[in-house]
């Protein structure tokens, strides 16, 4: 599928207000060491860059080929995952809706992602204990993205090219431009964990 | 008796499908706006105010809410004096879904073998139909788009006659904290009480085609709802489980008698983009 790239007219600068946008941390990809250890838990972040998405049957994939000796279909050195299966695109745009999926689906796939390299996930809801530890042994982050938000961030998505597992329909691997691509941290390098911060805070 | 041409379901399922997945209820929409007011965390402001954000670039853009275009499940309302002619009712039905899925630019996400192979039907197809036949003469079609995020989080439990309201209670705020981010909230509960095992699924899923802010006639049943949904939304579990007051937007209980031995009740958790669109023929 030959890669394309239009700018589209729903992003983020055009709803966040501009003092919103200023708060924002701006990470651009890969995220290095460094990015990694000033992400913590509640941060809101615009990312910038390249970012891969792959859901249940992908990671179903690459950990089976990776069982059997083989290499993983891309690189996964210093990259974001992002769970995530898009609608069809509209004929001039690049990708329709695409908003996270839930993410403890992913959980029994996860460890051996972070041991091949991965960096990021971008999902939506929690992950088991297990898999916080592993992101914290691995040096790794898990961001949230607003779940049912999909129409708004196919705004931030400004490239789209199928990479690998094309027979999977929307769950094949895309590697993503995105562009001020809007998720907060929820678990940081320091074990911390957004949905547990928040709840105690706020329930009465 | 009248007659109505199976064509005229799967135009209208066709229309249906597109419609449910781009715009988002209006009385769903106010209740958002609603919670967005009352709302006292931060965080959970600009969640809000991004989600009715996004119900608004879908309807300008006629792209789908969310990219998980659901189950495509079908209530039907059919008058007993109403003739189908022209073909079967299911076909006619699938076929609608097959249709609007793509003409709406909607994503197919119904595989087959569910325990093995797990090969996408390609067409959204088969819905989930549920039928009643009702007085009158004419066939009212709903269709109800629902996402796998909070479907997954649906719970049956058959308790015992002395666990009563307070058993209702627990079991149902444990649903929704174990739950967490999982399905999206702020949520609309549905939960069905009495019955059998399956009738009360049926109920809790029955529940959600309720307008927000409707509550039951039987005033017990709403004192009920009401005292959950206080109870829920102080949790603290807030918009997408990042902290606030927005749990949920409503809870709707719906009941029916059961055997003097059981107290079945089910949970079945409908996310924030809770796309519903009826039409009568």
């Amino acid at each position: 599928m030959p890669q394309c790239q239009i700018e589209n007219s729903n992003s983020v600068r055009n709803y966040l207000s501009k003092e919103a946008f200023t708060q924002m941390k701006k990470v651009t990809t890969p995220l290095t060491d460094e990015v990694l250890a000033e992400l913590n838990t509640g941060d809101e972040v615009l990312l910038t860059g390249v970012i891969y998405t792959a859901r249940d049957a992908a990671h179903r994939r690459i950990v089976e080929a990776v069982n059997n000796g083989q290499p993983p279909p891309i690189d996964l050195h210093g990259q974001i995952i992002y769970y995530v299966g898009p609608t069809p695109p509209r004929p001039g745009e690049i990708i329709g809706s695409a908003g996270p999926t839930t993410a403890y689906r992913m959980d029994p796939f996860t460890p051996k992602m972070l041991e091949l390299g991965v960096k990021a996930c971008i999902g939506k809801g929690g992950r088991s204990k297990e898999v916080r530890d592993s992101f914290v042994e691995n040096r790794a982050v898990y961001f949230g993205a607003i779940g049912g938000s999909g129409a708004l961030l196919s705004g931030s998505i400004t490239g789209v090219e199928v990479v690998a597992y094309e027979d999977l329909g929307p769950e094949a691997i895309r590697r993503l431009e995105v562009k001020d691509f809007p998720v907060i941290v929820v678990n940081d390098l320091h074990g911390n964990d957004l949905l547990e911060q928040g709840k105690e805070q706020w329930k009465r | 008796m009248r007659e109505i041409q199976v064509s005229q379901i799967t135009e209208t399922i066709a229309q249906l499908s597109q419609q449910a997945n781009f715009d988002l209820p209006e009385d769903v929409l106010e209740a958002l706006k609603k919670a967005r007011s009352k709302e006292e965390a931060p965080r959970a402001q600009k969640v809000l105010d991004m989600i009715v954000k996004n119900s608004e670039i879908a309807h300008e853009k006629q792209i789908a809410l969310c990219q998980d275009t659901g189950t495509t499940v079908l209530f039907l309302e059919l008058g007993q004096d109403v003739h189908l002619v022209g073909g079967d009712l299911y076909e006619a039905l699938a076929e609608g879904v097959r249709l609007g899925y793509k003409q709406g630019f909607l994503r197919n996400s119904i595989v087959n073998q569910p325990f093995s192979a797990r090969i996408n039907t390609g067409d959204n197809t088969p819905p989930i139909v549920h039928t009643e036949i009702v007085p009158g003469q004419q066939l009212k079609l709903t269709i109800l788009p629902k996402g796998g995020g909070c479907e997954n989080m649906s719970r049956l439990s058959i308790m015992r006659p002395a666990d009563g309201k307070q058993g209702i209670i627990d079991f149902t705020l444990r649903a929704i904290e174990e739950s967490g981010g999982n399905p999206c909230p702020p949520l609309i509960v549905g939960v069905g009480v009495g019955g059998t095992a399956e009738h009360v699924m049926h109920l809790a899923k029955k529940s959600l085609l309720r307008k927000v802010g409707d509550h039951n006639p039987d005033p017990e049943v709403a004192e009920l709802e009401e005292e959950l949904l206080e109870q829920v939304n102080a949790s603290g579990i807030g918009p997408q489980a990042w902290g606030g007051r927005s749990t949920a937007l409503a809870v709707n209980i719906e009941t029916h008698p059961t055997h003097i031995t059981s107290l079945p009740v089910g949970v079945n958790l409908q996310c924030h983009s809770a796309r519903l669109k009826t039409a009568t023929l």
